[in-house]
């Protein structure tokens, strides 16, 4: 693919793929040069790595409902059974 | 013969650190007979596996079963369960392996790429400059940004995605794993563990910005 190979500054359109690798790590230090030489002159695409950031951050914040009692009370059945099996 | 590629290994956050160190001592006082420690790794990770069994079968009650499955081959497990391997990436494997033999439904190994640039194409000009620019939206307090009710939309739409960019986005960005450890939980590659999350986190992001921007 163009993008990994050609030697020319990257655009906007072909930053906005790479995004994820590059805060992945995933990019070689030739990609990352480039990447970072675009980001350098680009406020728009800085903005946009910016709102990638944030999107991981407030991803992170999302938290889901508590046990149910009905399911802890299921487990502890299940832990109590385990314990007579492992007892015979 | 195995190429092993060259790759950036991710760094371990701290919250796995952190996790892995109680996990542990929960661990030793479960094969002590201590029922409370199994009631503190249940407190711990359900949550997790809910969500991730709820992305591969269709009703709740079922990824109940499923989590309830594994929690029982966790017990009967324990023994030959190496302490070196993590706790958490192990029991996440017993309960991807259970949810798909239910066979509730079928997960074929389609649409990984799911084709297509994530960013609408008419927001670029032809030389592939911005034409529309990303709407400003980011606060320095993502407290204020949360603030605003954001957070059903935000869960709506990662409920929304795709189920198996759900499952990377969700074990990365919500549950704090790795991405190591995201791809030997769903037993995908290191580059289809990338693309799956580009693909989500790109969504997203788009959808906050249609939430957000422009104000």
């Amino acid at each position: 693919m163009s993008v990994f190979f050609s030697r020319d500054p990257l655009v906007c359109q072909e930053v906005v793929e790479l995004v994820t690798d590059y805060l992945e790590g995933a990019l070689s230090r030739s990609q990352r040069r480039r990447l970072e030489a675009h980001l350098a002159g680009c406020e728009h695409c800085t903005e946009y790595l910016e709102q990638m950031r944030a999107t991981i951050r407030l991803t992170g914040r999302l938290r889901v409902e508590d046990l149910t009692a009905e399911m802890q009370q299921e487990l502890t059945a299940i832990y109590r059974r385990w314990r007579a099996e492992e007892e015979q | 013969m195995w190429l092993i590629p060259a790759i950036v290994l991710p760094r371990r956050g701290r919250r796995e650190r952190v996790h892995g160190d109680e996990d542990g001592e929960l661990l030793a006082r479960l094969r002590a007979g201590d029922e409370r420690a199994f009631t503190a790794l249940v407190a711990r990770h359900n949550a997790s596996m809910m969500r991730l069994a709820c992305s591969f079968v269709s009703s709740r009650a079922v990824a109940e079963e499923v989590v309830q499955d594994t929690w029982l081959g966790v017990l009967r497990g324990l023994d030959g369960f190496a302490e070196r391997a993590a706790f958490r990436t192990w029991l996440l494997r017993i309960l991807v392996n259970r949810a798909r033999s239910t066979g509730v439904r079928e997960r074929r190994s389609v649409a990984i790429g799911d084709a297509g640039p994530v960013v609408d194409q008419a927001r670029f000009d032809s030389s592939g400059a911005w034409m529309s620019p990303p709407e400003h939206w980011v606060e320095d307090s993502d407290d204020r940004l949360l603030a605003q009710g954001l957070t059903t939309e935000l869960h709506a739409a990662l409920e929304g995605l795709p189920a198996r960019q759900r499952e990377v986005v969700m074990l990365r960005d919500v549950d704090g794993l790795s991405g190591l450890e995201v791809c030997e939980v769903l037993e995908i590659s290191e580059a289809n563990q990338r693309v799956l999350l580009h693909r989500g986190r790109s969504h997203l992001r788009q959808v906050l910005e249609d939430e957000l921007g422009g104000v």
